[in-house]
């Protein structure tokens, strides 16, 4: 009912077709709600629609952008003029010639795996399992907050163009997630389960593949273990990254860095630029040999799995790194011409009211060739940390200098895991950290998770990015704890 | 059913497209507050029983113009109107948002759709023990007017100004709205025509000088002045790049740079419950343990009057909250949900700073640099995070405008170092000394809309600053 909703705009629209040498309409409809609850009090509930348009013109040298909310012929009509006149402005001065700006025809469909409906459940059904699961984490005194949550988000995108795309898209994800806070002496510590963390798209059925239901003994006996446990010692160790780690590592210096619009600098006012250079392609030597990340927009319902992206370009999966050696960036068709380089399909916007940039889509750092358990990693060393969860991340504008905190450390000595530690870090440099790769899990390690705040650009946009990763082991990294 | 599928469209019918329609002669609701309190009125004659509900509108309509190069990359406009609605029946209340889309009827329609969708669920939800929505009716009308050029304009002249730099940044200029109204009858209207040119100017890698420049009366000479000034510390930043080994160093911390620290701060700092849960880096300085600095005065200081001052919830927000006084905390920020649940007056709509003020010092700007005498002035700081919120420890990067500097005098830029240090520390015994003058920040922030924060600081000049990386 809805996708033709869409479609009946954008057969009026397309009716009418704007005086411009070329056009895209972005139809995007996207509802949501979210329910949570409090050391065993429900939060407010909140159910959300936003629905707008997006038009591209490119009529002469000019290329220009404008957003509204009013679907009505006469409001598409006012914002397609207004966007013919901001493409005058680009015909002035821009940046490159708007012919540059790819053309689509491509008719494809994509929708998200949902086995288990959201609505198969009832609001009592969901708030009930908030309950459950808030009074399972009430385990100890010493626990200052408890905390559920679910969410649902569904995005209808349909996207048509002047020669004649027609791109239906549906994304859908349930996101679930636990938290516990303990507080002993002046040390407060929290950690986080139940999916949060590690999202999908999906329906209901994530409940279970995220062990919601079962995942809060564990979460509030860490928080209360962490808060009792010594700080994580500091120096050169060897670390033992797990997935919900890799997430931010592989987002942070490998995504970033190979987005092609900060190699071309447009970013370079916020999200920065990169250490990546033009002419590295090809040659350069991005990490151990044991290094493979992929471009996968096709792995079954990963966060940001799709069939093309908002350009209208089909996406497909490519190799950014193999056995070590960078190969491509990250820039969709508009980057690739302007900077003669390959790319990948990844211009996407966050919402209807913003254009598209270069994004990360799902990248995944590729299992081992070979099986190698958690347990055989941890079997070769001698003197580490195993870090999980990751709580803070902080990068400079080259994406080089990176500095990482975790929920949870463990020690590993001698081939074996050992106590608990607080407050664990390292810092790196990308450009010398990727080769210090000397152990990537085999395929029964690997996991799928990504984030859901990737800020970036001007105006500011925040996207769904997937990224999948086995744990790797890193030789020689600094590492630290907290402390004044 | 989902509320895709019982929501009423927004599309028109059977209208054409007409490409030669004048927008100046579109019906539709208007950015104002008399034609929101008309669409209010409308919704509210269809409660049932003793439901109140509380809308409110959150609307801009903004050019967006990036820069690159001192060229054009993206030239895009923005038209929003985000509608907000709590629902209140029998102790228990439920939210709800949609866009609207200006053609009053639909969005009538729209609204009433979710109001019912709301009414059918709130039978389902228990009583909310921490609901807290202002019962006395109040009013307020706030329209901070503005004279802007058309985005054409704008960018042509800083595209002469700036003619041989490389320029890179956003333009963004227009109208954002925020209004409130009740059915117990509030009726409240923030509006401003702003501007806010955010940009910086490059030599070759990430060698680089920013500035902004934002306000209600743009002005020529004013970006020319900028931009000047740009040229001057451009030139300084020609000259090779000086390396530093981690270690401590003396600092000056330039307003820029001290808005990214107390951007930090007010993740979890001054937050009610933030504090009631253990969890705020300011644990020890709320409990007495530690102290910061006593020349460190840190307000909320609402009567700047350019965000909103109101909440979602009804309530006015006091003039100032004294957050920090000499050193010592003082009061948290509490939204209405945290007031109720732990017995405090209503003091913000979120509880984090968005006008923020730290009280003036004693040092004269022109001397700061004569004053660090050795050490790093710092334009700017970057993607910052906690490090450790137990002792309030900051990592983050040096970036823009950072030099390195000797008997007073810039030297040579610096290539960009990672700190991790406390805050207790750099605003405790470390700070020697906050400028005379304060600098206006207006945010850049777009991830909601144009933001309406704002800060306005001194800089700092610390005896050390822990570099890592």
């Amino acid at each position: 009912m809805l996708e033709s909703d869409l479609k009946a705009i954008a057969a009026r629209f397309t009716a009418s077709a704007p005086a411009a040498d070329y056009w895209t309409l972005r139809l995007v409809d996207e509802t949501g709600e979210g329910l949570a609850v409090r050391d065993d009090v429900a939060e407010p509930s909140r159910l959300w629609r936003s629905r707008g348009a997006m038009i591209t013109v490119v009529a002469g040298a000019g290329l220009g952008y404008a957003a509204t909310s009013d679907l009505s012929p006469s409001g598409l009509a006012q914002a397609t003029q207004r966007a013919l006149d901001l493409a005058a402005l680009h015909a002035r001065l821009g940046l490159f010639a708007a012919e540059l700006y790819p053309r689509s025809s491509l008719q494809a469909q994509y929708t998200a795996d949902v086995r288990e409906p959201w609505a198969s459940r009832s609001l009592e059904d969901k708030l009930g399992l908030l309950f459950d699961a808030c009074q399972q984490l009430d385990r100890d005194p010493r626990l200052v907050e408890r905390a559920a949550w679910l969410g649902h988000r569904r995005i209808e995108q349909l996207l048509i163009s002047a020669d004649g795309a027609e791109i239906s898209q549906r994304w859908e994800t349930v996101h679930s997630g636990l938290s516990a806070t303990a507080h002993v002496d002046g040390q407060t510590q929290t950690r986080h389960g139940g999916g949060a963390g590690m999202p999908r798209q999906g329906g209901l059925e994530r409940l279970a593949e995220a062990k919601f239901s079962s995942a809060a003994e564990q979460v509030a006996e860490e928080a209360i273990a962490l808060v009792l446990a010594p700080e994580c010692p500091s120096g050169k160790r060897d670390l033992l990254l797990m997935p919900s780690q890799m997430v931010l590592q592989i987002h942070e210096s490998i995504g970033h860095p190979l987005e092609l619009d900060r190699i071309l600098g447009d970013e370079r006012n916020y999200a920065g630029l990169s250490f990546v250079t033009p002419e590295m392609f090809g040659q350069y030597r991005y990490g151990s040999p044991l290094l493979n990340v992929t471009f996968d927009p096709s792995l079954s319902n990963e966060l940001a799995s799709c069939v093309a992206d908002d350009e209208g370009t089909a996406a497909e999966r490519q190799y950014l790194i193999r056995d070590g050696i960078l190969e491509r960036p990250l820039g969709g068709a508009l980057s690739q011409a302007r900077s003669g380089l390959p790319g990948t399909a990844n211009a996407r916007a966050c919402s209807w009211e913003r254009p598209p940039i270069d994004r990360m889509t799902n990248i995944n750092l590729e299992p081992g060739a070979e099986t190698e358990s958690l347990e055989a990693l941890i079997s070769r060393i001698e003197r580490g940390i195993l870090m999980e969860t990751n709580r803070s991340w902080s990068i400079d504008d080259s994406r080089n200098k990176f500095q990482f905190g975790c929920e949870l450390g463990r020690l590993i000595e001698n081939g074996e895991l050992k106590g608990l530690v607080r407050n664990p870090g390292y810092r790196g440099v990308s450009a010398h950290f990727w080769r210090s790769l000397d152990g990537v899990g085999g395929p029964e390690t690997f996991e799928v998770g990504g984030v859901r705040n990737c800020g970036k650009g001007e105006p500011n946009q925040s996207v769904y990015v997937g990224h999948a990763s086995p744990p790797c082991l890193f030789r020689d990294v600094e590492v630290f704890g907290g402390g004044l | 059913m989902t509320l895709a599928m019982s929501l009423a469209t927004n599309a028109a019918t059977d209208e054409a497209i007409d490409p030669t329609t004048d927008p100046a002669k579109k019906p539709g609701m208007p950015l104002q507050a008399e034609p929101f309190f008309a669409f209010a009125e409308q919704i509210f004659s269809q409660l049932q029983g003793d439901e109140q509900l509380f809308l409110s509108l959150d609307g801009e309509r903004s050019d967006f113009v990036r820069l690159n190069r001192n060229r054009v990359r993206q030239a895009g406009a923005v038209q929003t109107q985000q509608l907000g609605l709590t629902l209140v029946d029998s102790e228990r209340q439920i939210e709800g948002s949609c866009d609207l889309s200006g053609d009053v009827d639909a969005d009538r329609s729209l609204a009433l759709a979710l109001v019912q969708q709301l009414r059918e669920r709130i039978p389902h939800l228990p009583a909310d023990p921490y609901l807290n929505l202002d019962q006395t009716p109040s009013h307020s009308h706030r329209a901070l007017e503005a004279e802007l050029p058309p985005a054409a304009e704008a960018i042509a002249n800083l595209s002469d100004q700036a003619d041989g730099l490389d320029l890179v940044g956003i333009y963004a200029a227009g109208e954002i709205a925020s209004g409130l109204a009740s059915s117990i009858g509030h009726r409240h209207w923030h509006q401003s025509h702003s501007f806010n040119l955010d940009w910086s100017c490059y030599l070759d890698g990430d060698k680089a000088v920013k500035d902004s420049y934002s306000g209600f009366d743009w002005q020529v000479s004013a970006v020319r002045e900028r931009i000047e000034r740009q040229r001057e510390r451009l030139a300084v930043m020609a000259r090779p790049t000086k390396q530093i080994e981690p270690g401590q160093y003396r600092a000056f911390l330039a307003p820029a740079a001290m808005e990214e620290l107390l951007d930090m701060l007010a993740w979890g700092g001054f937050g009610l419950r933030d504090h009631r849960t253990q969890q705020t880096p300011l644990l020890r300085l709320a409990k007495g343990e530690l102290s910061l600095s006593p020349m460190l005065s840190l307000i909320e200081d609402h009567s700047r009057g350019l965000a909103p001052g109101f909440t979602a919830e009804g309530f006015l927000k006091p003039e100032q909250v004294a957050l920090i006084e000499q050193g010592r905390f003082g009061q948290c920020l509490a939204d209405a949900r945290s007031a109720k649940e732990y017995g405090e007056a209503v003091n913000a709509a979120d509880e984090f700073p968005e006008s923020l003020a730290l009280a003036a010092g004693r040092l004269p700007t022109d001397q700061a640099l004569s004053a660090l005498d050795t050490g790093l002035y710092i334009g700017n700081l970057w993607y910052s995070n906690w490090s450790d919120r137990n002792a309030c420890r900051i990592t983050g990067m040096t970036r823009f405008g950072t030099f390195w500097v000797e008997r007073g005098e810039l030297i040579a830029p610096l290539a960009v170092m990672r700190f991790d240090d406390s805050l207790y520390r750099l605003l405790g015994d470390q700070l020697e000394a906050l400028t005379q003058e304060r600098e206006l920040r207006l945010s850049a922030e777009t991830y909601d809309g144009r933001s309406t924060a704002s800060a306005l600081l001194p800089g700092a000049l610390v005896s050390s600053l822990n570099l890592t990386l």
